[in-house]
């Protein structure tokens, strides 16, 4: 069973509408990227799952039953415009927000102690917030919505304004979290943090939902019989051997070999180009090239767009 | 409505408040100031400022020893000629003013023809004072002509009718006290709801230009954050006002036992106390207050026994919360509509306004705490919190207080319902101008 189900989701506001029949099934403990070119209509998704506003039409579950003001507390949100009281000291700030979300004061202080010993940060705790950098800053919140173990995560471009050694630390304690149960919905541009870190996604352009499921399906589906071959002889060899089977659509050169990426024109499988290039050069390796989440988006939003 | 979590906030607003330095000064310094507004005056009156010497040229020769020098003014006479003598003083020289007084047949001839020379503008005592004794004299000299004995008027000018004004218990009352009371307690709502409606704005604003807001909208209903940011603001305010009750009387205290052991210089207190309260009040109501008298703090008393000070209180307490509830769920509503306080002005002004209405409509009001006026605007949910309070020391009838007090309680429900509708949509709009078609746009908005 899903963890979340949005079911036919719509939004409307006077002048436009921002999500039209939407639907999207969350498995659980499945890092779920929520895909869109700005202005789709992922922020609004985001906030009917957060309760911030309510849809028009359509029905939104959390594990099976229909989402209530008690599920709040089970879900950690990480905005994208976020921020903290400047003037607030770390400490008090990050336990105000955690009893928020219905932690007891004793548990909020044990958990608190945790992450700040874990992130080596426990000299914040007495600071004003307008004194710590804006990575640092960030550090803050992402422990204040992870605080409360919640079983679905739903973070929107959780990596902005962090390094690479804090977009890794963060990426891990992520990783780590959906093993230990929690549900992950990342709201990105990102296509390489796609790639690297979702089991599945939806994609949403212009309040619909254009396309969803597991990343390495979708991949696939997308695949376009592209192909990498790298191979040692000449590149008048090589253009021969392309023949009417194949299209050149890439070629590097560097010490030793040369690294080609040919599109099938005719749907031939892999060893019927192997055998048409055999005779030509001498191949050192073949493998399919998938297409990037790079180019499944593009792909897919440029399609829908005309 | 989830308490715990709105008690939550209202503990976050209030004592991130409580703590603020702005806060303990401000707490300090009211009663401070409160306390100048009194003593001030009192010593400003008794510090003797530089003394003017004035030369007299009585060209006349009626006003010889009639202008008598005191702690403001010395005045001399002199012999001379009128422009030799502007001559000499031009420069800093011990005369600081000639009053030059021209040589007439009929002494009603100077009432046109008396000139001040002076090297400073000189103070309206002053003149006040050159004027009065040059009008005895002109006044005196009128009376000789028609043959009327001076003393014989000045004892029929003398009759003072004071009416005792009594209730029907027969206790001593006072429509000074009662005006002072309602002035009082009406001027302080007023800067109550101003002082503490702009702190609820501002704490909206702060919230949406430092995008917390949406962190902690995923834990509370935005309404809850709303009211609780209102009710803690509401417990700042009442905090502040006990501490400055206490102060000021700790501070009246120790003044009153330090600075005015005499007596005298008590009673001179409460006259410049009295003079205050003229500025204020339209000279006219005070009339028949008899503050001046000796037995002034016998009176008081008596005054103040009639007075229903628990209903008083009760009803200034009901009319502030009520007042600052209806005011300030709107000022929450701007701040969720704007991005910074210079945008604020466009919505400031319809709620400004009621309020300076209420301010100027109390003069009225005090004159007349019975008529039309006096009752639609202690009726009208805008205004009553002032004007009703105004009215309530001279005793208003008990069903137009209750009838005021319900229409209150709808009236912050209705602002509150709507201020609701605006914060929910404006505090998650960044970057917008936002203008009045588009609040009444978000009033219709769907939950």
């Amino acid at each position: 069973m899903s963890i979340l189900s949005v079911q036919n989701v719509t939004k409307r506001y006077s002048n436009h509408t921002a999500l039209d029949k939407v639907s999207i099934e969350v498995p659980p403990q499945s890092v779920f990227g929520l895909l869109g070119p700005n202005g789709a209509g992922k922020t609004s998704l985001i906030r009917i799952i957060n309760q911030i506003t309510g849809p028009d039409e359509g029905e939104i579950l959390f594990s099976g039953k229909p989402l209530s003001p008690a599920h709040v507390e089970r879900i950690g949100y990480l905005p994208e415009e976020r921020g903290l009281y400047r003037k607030m000291e770390v400490g008090e700030q990050a336990l105000y927000l955690a009893r928020l979300k219905g932690l007891s004061r004793s548990d909020a202080l044990k958990k608190l102690k945790y992450w700040f010993e874990k992130f080596e940060i426990t000299t914040w705790w007495k600071k004003k917030v307008e004194e710590l950098s804006k990575g640092m800053q960030q550090k803050v919140q992402f422990i204040v919505t992870v605080l409360h173990e919640p079983d679905l995560l739903i973070l929107d471009e959780p990596f902005t304004g962090f390094d690479p050694i804090n977009t890794n630390l963060i990426r891990d304690e992520l990783l780590e979290l959906r093993k230990k149960g929690s549900t992950i919905i990342l709201s990105t541009h990102r296509m390489e943090s796609v790639e690297e870190m979702c089991s599945h996604i939806a994609l949403i352009n212009l309040a619909k939902k254009i396309l969803d499921g597991e990343v390495k399906k979708i991949r696939k589906e997308f695949r376009d019989q592209t192909y990498e071959v790298q191979f040692a002889g000449n590149n008048i060899a090589f253009a021969n051997a392309l023949g009417s089977y194949l299209k050149l659509v890439d070629t590097h050169q560097d010490d030793e070999y040369v690294t080609a990426k040919v599109q099938s024109l005719n749907n031939h499988s892999p060893n019927e180009i192997l055998n048409q290039l055999l005779p030509h050069i001498e191949i050192h390796s073949f493998r399919e090239v998938l297409p990037t989440m790079n180019e499944v988006f593009i792909k897919a939003v440029n399609g829908t767009a005309s | 409505m989830n308490f715990s979590k709105a008690s939550l906030i209202i503990r976050r607003e209030y004592l991130t408040r409580v703590r603020k330095k702005s806060f303990i000064i401000m707490t300090i310094l009211g009663p401070l100031l409160m306390g100048g507004v009194i003593v001030v005056p009192y010593f400003a009156n008794t510090v003797t400022d530089e003394r003017r010497t004035i030369a007299v040229l009585d060209e006349s020769h009626l006003f010889t020893g009639k202008f008598k020098s005191d702690r403001m003014v010395n005045f001399i006479y002199l012999d001379g000629n009128l422009d030799s003598l502007r001559k000499e003083s031009g420069s800093e020289g011990k005369i600081s003013d000639i009053l030059y007084i021209p040589g007439t047949e009929s002494i009603t001839g100077l009432v046109h023809g008396i000139t001040l020379y002076s090297n400073k503008q000189p103070s309206v005592n002053i003149i006040d004072k050159i004027e009065h004794t040059v009008e005895n004299e002109i006044n005196s000299a009128k009376y000789a002509a028609a043959k009327i004995d001076e003393k014989v008027l000045a004892s029929i000018r003398g009759t003072n009718v004071e009416i005792n004004t009594r209730d029907m218990e027969n206790k001593k009352t006072s429509s000074g006290l009662t005006t002072g009371i309602g002035l009082f307690s009406g001027i302080l709502i007023y800067m109550f709801i101003f002082i503490y409606g702009a702190q609820v704005m501002r704490g909206v604003m702060e919230e949406k230009t430092n995008r917390i807001v949406e962190v902690i909208i995923s834990s509370v209903k935005p309404f809850e954050l709303m009211l609780g940011k209102i009710i803690g603001v509401a417990l700042v305010g009442l905090t502040q006002f006990v501490l400055w009750i206490l102060l000021t009387f700790g501070i009246y205290t120790v003044v009153s036992n330090v600075l005015f052991k005499d007596k005298t210089e008590g009673q001179q207190v409460q006259q410049v106390l009295q003079q205050r309260m003229n500025a204020v009040v339209p000279a006219q109501s005070l009339d028949s207050v008899s503050f001046q008298k000796n037995n002034w703090a016998s009176e008081l008393n008596d005054a103040v026994s009639t007075i229903n000070f628990p209903v008083i209180i009760m009803m200034f307490f009901f009319y502030f919360l009520g007042g600052y509830l209806l005011y300030s769920a709107l000022f929450a509503a701007i701040g969720a509509a704007v991005d910074s306080e210079t945008d604020t002005q466009q919505f400031m002004l319809p709620i400004t306004i009621p309020l300076i209405i209420s301010v100027v409509m109390v003069q009225y009001v005090i004159l007349n705490p019975e008529g039309t006026v006096a009752f639609w605007f202690s009726m009208i949910p805008f205004t009553s919190p002032i004007i009703m309070m105004v009215r309530i020391p001279f005793g208003v009838d008990v069903w137009q207080v209750l009838l005021s007090m319900t229409i209150l309680v709808l009236g912050f429900i209705g602002t509150t319902w709507i201020a609701a509708k605006i914060y929910r949509t404006g505090i998650l709009l960044y970057g917008k101008k936002v203008n009045y078609r588009e609040l009444m746009r978000w009033l219709l908005y769907k939950g």
